[in-house]
């Protein structure tokens, strides 16, 4: 099973696609997770301690935005972790202030700096590109350790 | 923080246990409503948290059970559920849609790809199909790629 991760980190598809053909999908919601449940840290209302931002600075410069930051002590060490990773380009839901919109430019930056495996579609439109879509999500899968075909 | 919840033994918050996870379960079905998930779902998992939603159900609770009543709960209409992580637990005052006002956050997006999810379920039955075997082999349209800068520069050259 490989670590795939996936892009926009929240994407509903990307990530039942990614579980249902046997591997795990990393995403934003692993991340929140994982701070939401860990005790210990008592920083309300998310847990987010002044620690992340300095670890999001290996991502990103002093001089970034905070939110930048933030968002990459979550995201940037899942890059780090994953084995593969899918991108959608015209994720228009990944849109946001301007915090997200460089953080997205640097999740896609740092995963195809990483050199894995990545795969780039767009989001079906018809029936057609959906066949093609989940076609082309399934092979990709499937070349990955712990894939169908390994 | 008590000493029973730095030491996990207890949850932090109400419903927020280490080790619990939380699931979405979408349907977008014609077959099969939200009720008729949620129903199935306490019958095959009476110790998982069960919230019924208009779009399907959130789960929580130990990662076993919570994989086994998805792994269960799909077969009803594999082509048309569908599952993804969530981060908060159901309910929890600092996502629920019931202390903060307006759409919870992570709506949109998920509205957003609900109005897709039907051609993914086309993709998912032609998987079954020999019919459509050919396409399912085909990379994306060419047209879908960005615009490369030797067909850029070709473009210039034409003109």
């Amino acid at each position: 099973m490989a670590k795939v991760f996936i892009y926009p980190g929240t994407s509903l598809i990307l990530s039942d696609l990614v579980a249902r053909f046997g591997h795990r999908p990393l995403g934003s919601a692993l991340a929140v997770r994982e701070k939401v449940q860990t005790p210990g840290l008592d920083s309300p209302p998310l847990q987010i301690t002044p620690e992340d931002p300095k670890k999001g600075l290996r991502y990103a410069a002093v001089e970034v935005p905070s939110g930048v930051r933030g968002r990459m002590a979550l995201y940037g060490p899942q890059i780090e972790e994953a084995d593969a990773g899918i991108i959608i380009r015209d994720a228009d839901l990944a849109f946001g202030c301007m915090g997200c919109a460089r953080t997205n430019e640097l999740v896609r930056f740092l995963l195809h700096r990483r050199e894995i495996p990545i795969l780039e579609l767009t989001y079906p439109r018809s029936d057609e590109e959906g066949v093609r879509f989940v076609g082309a999500i399934k092979e990709f899968l499937a070349g990955l350790a712990g894939g169908e075909s390994s | 923080m008590s000493e029973a919840a730095a030491a996990g033994t207890v949850p932090v918050r109400a419903g927020v246990r280490p080790g619990s996870v939380a699931k979405y379960v979408f349907v977008d079905s014609p077959d099969l409503t939200a009720a008729d998930l949620a129903l199935r779902a306490y019958e095959i998992a009476p110790a998982v948290q069960i919230k019924e939603t208009c779009f399907g159900l959130v789960v929580t609770g130990s990662e076993v059970e919570v994989e086994r009543l998805v792994t269960e709960i799909r077969k009803l209409d594999p082509d048309r559920i569908f599952v993804k992580d969530r981060g908060f637990p159901p309910g929890d005052e600092r996502r629920c849609r019931a202390n903060l006002g307006g759409a919870r956050p992570g709506f949109y997006g998920h509205e957003n790809e609900m109005k897709l999810v039907r051609y993914v379920s086309s993709g998912l039955r032609a998987l079954r199909d020999p019919k459509k075997a050919d396409l399912l082999r085909a990379k994306p349209k060419k047209q879908d790629e960005p615009l490369s800068p030797e067909r850029l520069h070709e473009i210039i050259e034409e003109s």
